[in-house]
């Protein structure tokens, strides 16, 4: 039986109206599964909040917040302190940021909530631009993708996440894809085990950003990591472990190719 | 019992006596002795909360917003360009309806940079839906302190609170006031208590989207919320001269304003001082008066009209100015037809200016005018 066979039936995330083959949609619908209804979910402007939180339809079922752009890690912190102090045990924080959110926006108050070790569990869902805006370059856009504000393609590289993270010191961080469900719930399960700051970065493409079908996000979410584009690990005491080696790293061009964001750009590849 | 603090001990002291859960702060000058004073509290054990250490003004509101979703009483503290860092975070924390207190040690804004007081910060913010009050002295900062929290965290308010201290004239210089008992302090304010929190028993969503259709209820329920702030004053200071034997008069102090022709409107610590001139004029036979801004969200228009029922002419003094109009209470106040600039930087206001300002008055003066 896969993992995701025996996560929880109820849904904690539905009835949004995020488009056809939304990645991060599906990276929160599981993570709520996993965490179950004592999670308390903060969301800073972007697409999830965006698509979720539209008075009077509201998507969440557990305790949601949408927090100032740049304020996830540190609102996450108050709540932590604050149902601490009202003698609550046994809930998960976590918080939904997309890339800008976490690499761009969010960084300052993200590293001071790692640094403090607060007692959260920070999910960084990467559609590798601002997609809730129209598709404009963020940190963690890729070397030559094309955005609405990089029409030739960005011309620079993706931030290292995980390389600023571990530099914290912090007690578990992780990459996931979508692409990969099975690995992904692991990692949330495990991150909800651990006490401290927990980091996880899923992979989550955006169709409608990505120029792919809208039938494609988990295909090519998995694609990423099979070329080697997109590296699943964890880091534990210090340590990065690879949790599923590249299987096709000489099918990366087709990565690209199929991607209406990398074509006709002039710099295909992260190496370009 | 009777203590010699500063303004900022002042009123950290009557914030350990409201015994805030969750406080978080980042450092600037004016108001780092205040958060220094309840971090010593919380680290000597006199103090039950959690001391956060923010890495920016604006993770300072939004940590005391998380703090106040889960449903404690917070505090955080700022300053000038710290105030304007977490601008984003005020009408956030407003239209959220956390009624969180926030100290603001006023202070200059830059360019240029300056470090001293004026209170071109707060009011720049006027309209971030927060009550905003200014205090004179370091008791009063101290009351506002535990007045604050009772009037924020009433169920028809839930609405921040920002108590504001001029920055150095306030904030740094000491003066005797009484520090209430414990025991005292939790008689006036009760453990606080809210719908307005996470439940794991009735999950709710906070701070959603509300579009053309709703947007306006909620900005109408705001600002209704804040017109029941009149009344919850004057109930609140019954409650507090019942217990603590100290009565403070509405969202204006009128200093012989009753049969006044001139009437000099101000706010903060250069109130007393104004008296002084309109007890020495009031000598050689001009009727001057003196009108203290205590509130001015929600602003004090009837109490306003009532003070200058006998004035013939009224002038704003304010430290303050809205680039390109008139200080920004002059703004409010049709009423004044002088407006005088000053204080801006730190720059000294003498009794001499003020002086001048009633001369003005009895001269017909009208427009701005810059000390």
């Amino acid at each position: 039986m896969a993992v995701a066979d025996k996560l929880d039936a109820r849904e904690f995330f539905f009835g949004h109206k995020a488009c056809a083959g939304c990645g991060g949609s599906l990276a929160v619908r599981i993570a709520l599964k996993v965490l179950g209804e004592r999670a308390v979910a903060t969301l800073p402007a972007g697409c999830m909040s965006a698509v979720g939180f539209n008075f009077p339809q509201l998507a969440f079922t557990n305790n949601a917040f949408i927090s100032p752009f740049a304020a996830t890690a540190s609102v996450m912190t108050g709540l932590e302190a604050g149902l601490r102090r009202r003698g609550e045990t046994d809930y998960h924080i976590v918080g939904f940021a997309g890339d800008g959110g976490t690499a761009d926006i969010g960084l300052q108050a993200l590293s001071g909530a790692i640094d403090r070790n607060d007692n959260i569990i920070y999910i960084c869902y990467d559609n590798e631009a601002y997609m809730n805006t129209g598709i404009q370059k963020s940190g963690l856009t890729p070397l030559g993708a094309r955005t609405t504000t990089t029409p030739g393609g960005s011309r620079s590289r993706k931030k290292d996440m995980s390389a600023i993270i571990d530099a914290h010191g912090i007690p578990y961080a992780a990459t996931a894809s979508v692409g990969y469900i099975d690995d992904y719930i692991r990692k949330v399960e495990k991150a909800a085990s651990i006490k401290g700051t927990k980091y996880i970065h899923v992979l989550a493409p955006c169709p409608t950003g990505w120029g792919i079908a809208t039938d494609e996000t988990v295909e090519i979410a998995r694609e990423a990591v099979d070329v080697g584009v997109w590296e699943l690990k964890e880091y534990e005491n210090g340590i990065w472990t690879t949790n599923i080696e590249p299987k096709n790293p000489d099918r990366v061009e087709e990565y690209y190719a199929r991607q209406g964001r990398f074509r006709n750009t002039g710099r295909k590849t992260q190496n370009g | 019992m009777r203590k010699f603090l500063s303004g900022n001990d002042a009123f950290a002291e009557g914030t350990r006596l409201a015994r805030p859960q969750v406080i978080s702060a980042y450092p600037i000058t004016p108001q780092t002795t205040v958060v220094e004073r309840l971090s010593e509290f919380v680290e000597d054990g006199s103090l039950d909360a959690e001391f956060i250490h923010v890495e920016s003004e604006h993770s300072a509101l939004s940590c005391a917003m998380g703090a106040s979703l889960a449903g404690v009483r917070t505090f955080t503290a700022t300053s000038s360009q710290g105030l304007l860092y977490m601008a984003e975070c005020l009408p956030y924390a407003a239209g959220g309806r956390f009624p969180i207190v926030m100290m603001n040690a006023n202070r200059s804004i830059a360019l240029p940079w300056n470090i001293y007081g004026d209170q071109s910060d707060s009011l720049s913010q006027i309209s971030s839906g927060w009550i905003q009050a200014y205090a004179e002295n370091a008791q009063e900062a101290l009351d506002f302190a535990l007045m604050s929290y009772y009037i924020a965290e009433l169920p028809e308010i839930s609405t921040p609170f920002m108590v504001n201290l001029d920055g150095f004239h306030l904030t740094h210089t000491y003066e005797v006031a009484d520090v209430p008992t414990q025991s005292q302090a939790d008689d006036f304010l009760p453990k606080y208590e809210t719908a307005n929190r996470v439940n794991f028993q009735t999950p709710q969503n906070f701070g959603f989207s509300a579009g053309p259709e709703w947007n306006a209820r909620f900005k109408r329920n705001q600002h209704e919320a804040m017109l029941n702030v009149r009344e919850a004053v004057a109930e609140a200071e019954i409650r507090f001269a019942g217990i603590f034997r100290r009565k403070y008069g509405g969202l204006v102090d009128a200093y012989r304003c009753d049969d006044a022709e001139y009437v000099l409107i101000t706010l903060g610590s250069i109130s007393g001082l104004c008296r002084e001139v309109a007890d020495s004029l009031r000598e050689s036979g001009v009727k001057a008066g003196v009108l203290r801004l205590r509130y001015v969200r929600p602003f004090p228009d009837a109490e306003i009209l009532g003070a200058l029922r006998t004035a013939k002419a009224a002038a704003v003094l304010e430290k303050d100015i809205s680039v390109g109009h008139t200080g920004v209470i002059a703004a409010h106040i049709p009423q004044a037809k002088l407006n005088v600039i000053g204080g801006l930087g730190g720059a000294d206001i003498s009794a001499e200016h003020i002086r001048s300002i009633f001369a003005a008055l009895r001269d017909g003066e009208e427009g701005l005018k810059w000390l």
